[in-house]
C-alpha cells in the first residue's frame, strides 16, 4: 500500500514530539468547543434546530438535481453566469480561463474550502497568476507556505510569536512584535492595498438559495465583501451540495453555523449576493468533484449535509492532539476523514482509522451527520477494497481463528498468560507499541472461566 | 429471572476479579445467573478494525451461548454496544434479535431492569468516573456534554448509593481516554497522550480511584498509571458496587 503522504499515525507521532505544544493546541481548540457549548445552551430549541437543519439538507440531497437547476435559472435571471465543473481540474480550468480573459496576474480570494480541495492556488501559480488569500488566517498560512490546518481557523496551529516572525519577514513589521492587535492592523493595511488593486475577486459560498439564485457568504472579517464589491469580476466557487431550497431556511442555518463554529451568535458578516452591480460580472462555478459519487453511496450520502463549521474538529480528542496537517487533506478532522476516501480511497485509507469512534463529532454536528458511524463503515469498505496492510490483515485472520474456537481461545489464553508471567520480556519490549509508554496488564493464573468452573460448577 | 453472564475476552483473561464482582453482585441482588462456558468474544476488535466480515464465527458462538436467557448482562458498555449494533446470524436471526434487544451493560441493568434503589456497599474513597464513550454516547448511560438536554447518569446514580464514596468533579466530564480498540497500538502516540490527559484531570481533582463501565479503557489508563508509578488505582464499577457486600 504505497501512499503519496505519510500516514496519519506517523504525522501524529511527530506532532506529539512536542508535548507542551500539543497541550496548547488541545486547550485552544477545547476553549472553542466550550464557547460553542455555551452558545448552544442559550437556545433551548438547540436540538430541534439541529434536527430541522438535518431534515432540510435531507430534502436537498434527495432533490439536488431540481434545486440545482432552479438555482441556475434564477442566478442567470439575476444576471450571473453559471458554469458547471465535473471535477477539480475542470473547475481550475474555468477559473483560469476567466482570469486570462481579464488579463490579470494577481487576484484576491476569500475563504473557500472548495478551492483548497481543488488545489486552485498552486494551479494558478503554475499559470503565472498569484492568489492573495484575504482571510487573515488563510493569509498567515499562505505566507508560511502551508495549507490550512482547520477549515474555520486555518492557522490555529500557529502561535502569535510565529505569526509575528512571519509578518516581520513578509510585511516588514518590527522584529519580535507579536501583539495580535498590532499584527491584525498590519495585515489590514497590507490586504487593503490588495483589495483596491485587484480587478477579480474569488469567494466561496456558504449557502446558495435555489428559490432566489442568491449566494450567502459568511465571514467575520468582511473580506469577501471587500473583494467582491471592489472587483470588476466576482467569481464564486461552490460545491453542488451548498444549495438550500428557500431563503427562509437561512434562519435555521445561520443560527447554527457560527454558534457551532466559534461560539458566536452569528458571523459578523452574512452577505447576500444576488444581482451584479452595474458593469460587474458575476460568475458562479458549480463543482461536483466526487459529490454525485458520494450521493450515490447510501451509507455516506449524508456527509454532504456538512456546512463546514468545524465543530467536529474542535471536539475531536484525536484532532486536538494530532493537528490538522496530520490528516494530509484539505479538510481535516472527523468530517475530512469521511469525505476524503470518496476522493481517493488509496490515498486516504488511513483517515477513517484516525479515530477512537468516541462519537463526540456526531453529537456536535449541527446537521446531525452520523460521522462516527460512517468512520466505522468506511473501515469496512476500505478493508474490502484491499487498502489494508498485509500484517494487519494477517493479525485479524489469526484473531478470528482463535476467537471462533472456544477450545483454542482457552488454550491460547492460558499459554499467553503463562508466557507473560514467566518470560515477561516476550511482550515487554520495543516491538510492542502498547509497552512503549504503558505497562501490560498483570496476567492472572486463572481466567474467569477457570474460576467459575471451580467455584460455581 | 434468568440472566446470562457475558464476560468479554480481555476481562476473562486479565481481569477475572471484575467478572467475579459482577457475578456476585447480580447474585446478591437476587438474579439467577449462568455463565455459559465456551463463550469467547463479541467480535468488536475485528469489526472496528474494518474486518466485520470476519466476525461470523464470533457471532454464531455468541448466539449459541446466549439464546434462551431473559437477559444478557456484561460489565462492558463497549462490547454490549457492539452486540446491539452488529450481532446478526442469517439462519439464527430470531435468536440474534432477541439477544440484541435483551443485552444490557451492568449499570443500566441495575438501574433500569432491577431498579436498584440502594446497595449495602461501602467504599470510603475519592472516586472519579471515567465515562467510556461507547457506554455513554452509544448506550446512553448518561447525558453527554455536547447535547442540550437534562443531566442524568446511571453509573453516578449507583455510585451515590455507596457509603463513604466521594465523587470528584472533572474539568472535562466525558472526554475519550484514547483506548479505541486497535487504535491504542496503531495510533500509539495520540492514544497515550489522550490517556495521560484523562489521568491528569483525575489527579488534579484529587481522585484516589478511577472507575468506569469499561475495563478496556481502565486497562489503558492503568497501564499509563503504572508506568508513571502513580498511587491512583483503577477499579471497574462492579468492584466498587460489590465492595463491602457480604
Amino acid at each position: 500500500m504505497e501512499q503519496k503522504h505519510k500516514e496519519h499515525s506517523v504525522l501524529a507521532e511527530a506532532f506529539n514530539n512536542n508535548e507542551p505544544r500539543v497541550n496548547w493546541h488541545d486547550e485552544t481548540l477545547w476553549w472553542v468547543r466550550q464557547k460553542r457549548d455555551k452558545m448552544a445552551w442559550t437556545l433551548p430549541e438547540w436540538e430541534e434546530l439541529r434536527e430541522a437543519a438535518s431534515q432540510i439538507k435531507h430534502n436537498v440531497l434527495g432533490n439536488l438535481h431540481d434545486y440545482l437547476l432552479a438555482f441556475e435559472k434564477n442566478a442567470i435571471a439575476n444576471g450571473a453566469v453559471v458554469h458547471w465543473a465535473a471535477d477539480a481540474a475542470e473547475h481550475n480550468r474555468i477559473v483560469l480561463q476567466l482570469l486570462q480573459q481579464q488579463g490579470v496576474k494577481r487576484i484576491v480570494k476569500s475563504k473557500s474550502m472548495l478551492t483548497e480541495e481543488c488545489h486552485l492556488n498552486p494551479y494558478l501559480a503554475e499559470h503565472g497568476i498569484e492568489v492573495v488569500d484575504t482571510d487573515l488566517g488563510e493569509r498567515i498560512v499562505q505566507l508560511a507556505k502551508e495549507p490550512p490546518s482547520h477549515i474555520v481557523l486555518p492557522c490555529i496551529h500557529k502561535k502569535k510569536e510565529e505569526i509575528g516572525d512571519l509578518f516581520h519577514e513578509h510585511l516588514g513589521t518590527p522584529a519580535g512584535n507579536a501583539d495580535p492587535k498590532f499584527l491584525t492592523a498590519a495585515a489590514r493595511l497590507h490586504l487593503r492595498k490588495e483589495f483596491i488593486q485587484s480587478r477579480v475577486a474569488i469567494t466561496g459560498v456558504n449557502f446558495a438559495v435555489a428559490e432566489t439564485g442568491e449566494m450567502v457568504v459568511c465571514t467575520n472579517e468582511g473580506n469577501a465583501d471587500m473583494g467582491a464589491h471592489l472587483a470588476d469580476v466576482h467569481i464564486a466557487c461552490m460545491g453542488i451540495e451548498k444549495i438550500i431550497p428557500e431563503r427562509k431556511h437561512l434562519g435555521v442555518f445561520l443560527r447554527l453555523l457560527a454558534r457551532s463554529a466559534t461560539g458566536q451568535p452569528i458571523t459578523t458578516y452574512s452577505s447576500h449576493f444576488r444581482k451584479p452591480k452595474a458593469g460587474q460580472q458575476v460568475h458562479i462555478v458549480l463543482v461536483d468533484n466526487g459529490r454525485s459519487r458520494q450521493l450515490g453511496r447510501e451509507d455516506f450520502r449524508n456527509s454532504l449535509k456538512c456546512i463546514r463549521c468545524g465543530a467536529c474538529m474542535n471536539t475531536c480528542p484525536v484532532y486536538r492532539r494530532s493537528g490538522g496537517h496530520s490528516y494530509h487533506n484539505a479538510i481535516a478532522g472527523p468530517i475530512g476523514s469521511i469525505l476524503a476516501p470518496n476522493l481517493d480511497m488509496k490515498d486516504y485509507a488511513d483517515l477513517p482509522f484516525a479515530s477512537t469512534l468516541c462519537g463526540s463529532c456526531s453529537n456536535v454536528c449541527p446537521v446531525k451527520i452520523d460521522i462516527h458511524q460512517q468512520l466505522y463503515k468506511w473501515r469496512q469498505v476500505l478493508t474490502k477494497e484491499g487498502h489494508t496492510k498485509k500484517t494487519k490483515a494477517a493479525g485479524m485472520h489469526a484473531m478470528n481463528i482463535v476467537l471462533s474456537k472456544p477450545g483454542l481461545y482457552k488454550t491460547a489464553g492460558g499459554v499467553g498468560r503463562w508466557v507473560m508471567r514467566t518470560f515477561p520480556a516476550v511482550v515487554n519490549n520495543g516491538m510492542n507499541p502498547w509497552y512503549k509508554q504503558r505497562e501490560m496488564p498483570e496476567a492472572p493464573k486463572q481466567s474467569f472461566a477457570d474460576w467459575y468452573k471451580k467455584n460455581r460448577q | 429471572m434468568k440472566v446470562g453472564l457475558f464476560i468479554p475476552c480481555y476481562i476473562d483473561q486479565f481481569y477475572p476479579q471484575v467478572g467475579i464482582a459482577t457475578l456476585s453482585l447480580l447474585e446478591k441482588l437476587g438474579c439467577e445467573v449462568v455463565y455459559p462456558q465456551g463463550q469467547t468474544c463479541c467480535g468488536q476488535p475485528m469489526a472496528n478494525s474494518g474486518f466485520e466480515h470476519l466476525t461470523a464465527g464470533c457471532n454464531e458462538l455468541f448466539v449459541d451461548h446466549f439464546q434462551g436467557f431473559d437477559y444478557i448482562v456484561a460489565p462492558s458498555g463497549s462490547c454490549v454496544l457492539h452486540i446491539k449494533d452488529h450481532l446478526h446470524v442469517d439462519h439464527k436471526e430470531v435468536a440474534a434479535t432477541h439477544i440484541r434487544q435483551r443485552i444490557y451493560e451492568l449499570s443500566e441493568f441495575l438501574t433500569d431492569v432491577l431498579k436498584v434503589e440502594n446497595l449495602p456497599a461501602r467504599f470510603p474513597h475519592k472516586v472519579g468516573i471515567h465515562q467510556s464513550c461507547h457506554g455513554q454516547r452509544g448506550l446512553g448511560l448518561s447525558q453527554m456534554s455536547e447535547l442540550v438536554a437534562a443531566p442524568f447518569s446511571k453509573p453516578q446514580q449507583l455510585l451515590q448509593m455507596v457509603e463513604g464514596l466521594e465523587l470528584i468533579d472533572l474539568k472535562r466530564t466525558d472526554e475519550c481516554c484514547g483506548f479505541g480498540g486497535t487504535f491504542c497500538v496503531f495510533e500509539e502516540a495520540v492514544s497515550v497522550k489522550m490517556g495521560k490527559d484523562r489521568i491528569a484531570d483525575h489527579v488534579n481533582n484529587g481522585a484516589e480511584y478511577i472507575t468506569g463501565n469499561d475495563v478496556s479503557c481502565l486497562m489503558h489508563l492503568e497501564g499509563i498509571l503504572r508506568r508513571q508509578h502513580s498511587h491512583i488505582k483503577v477499579l471497574h464499577i462492579a468492584e466498587i458496587l460489590n465492595a463491602g457486600i457480604n
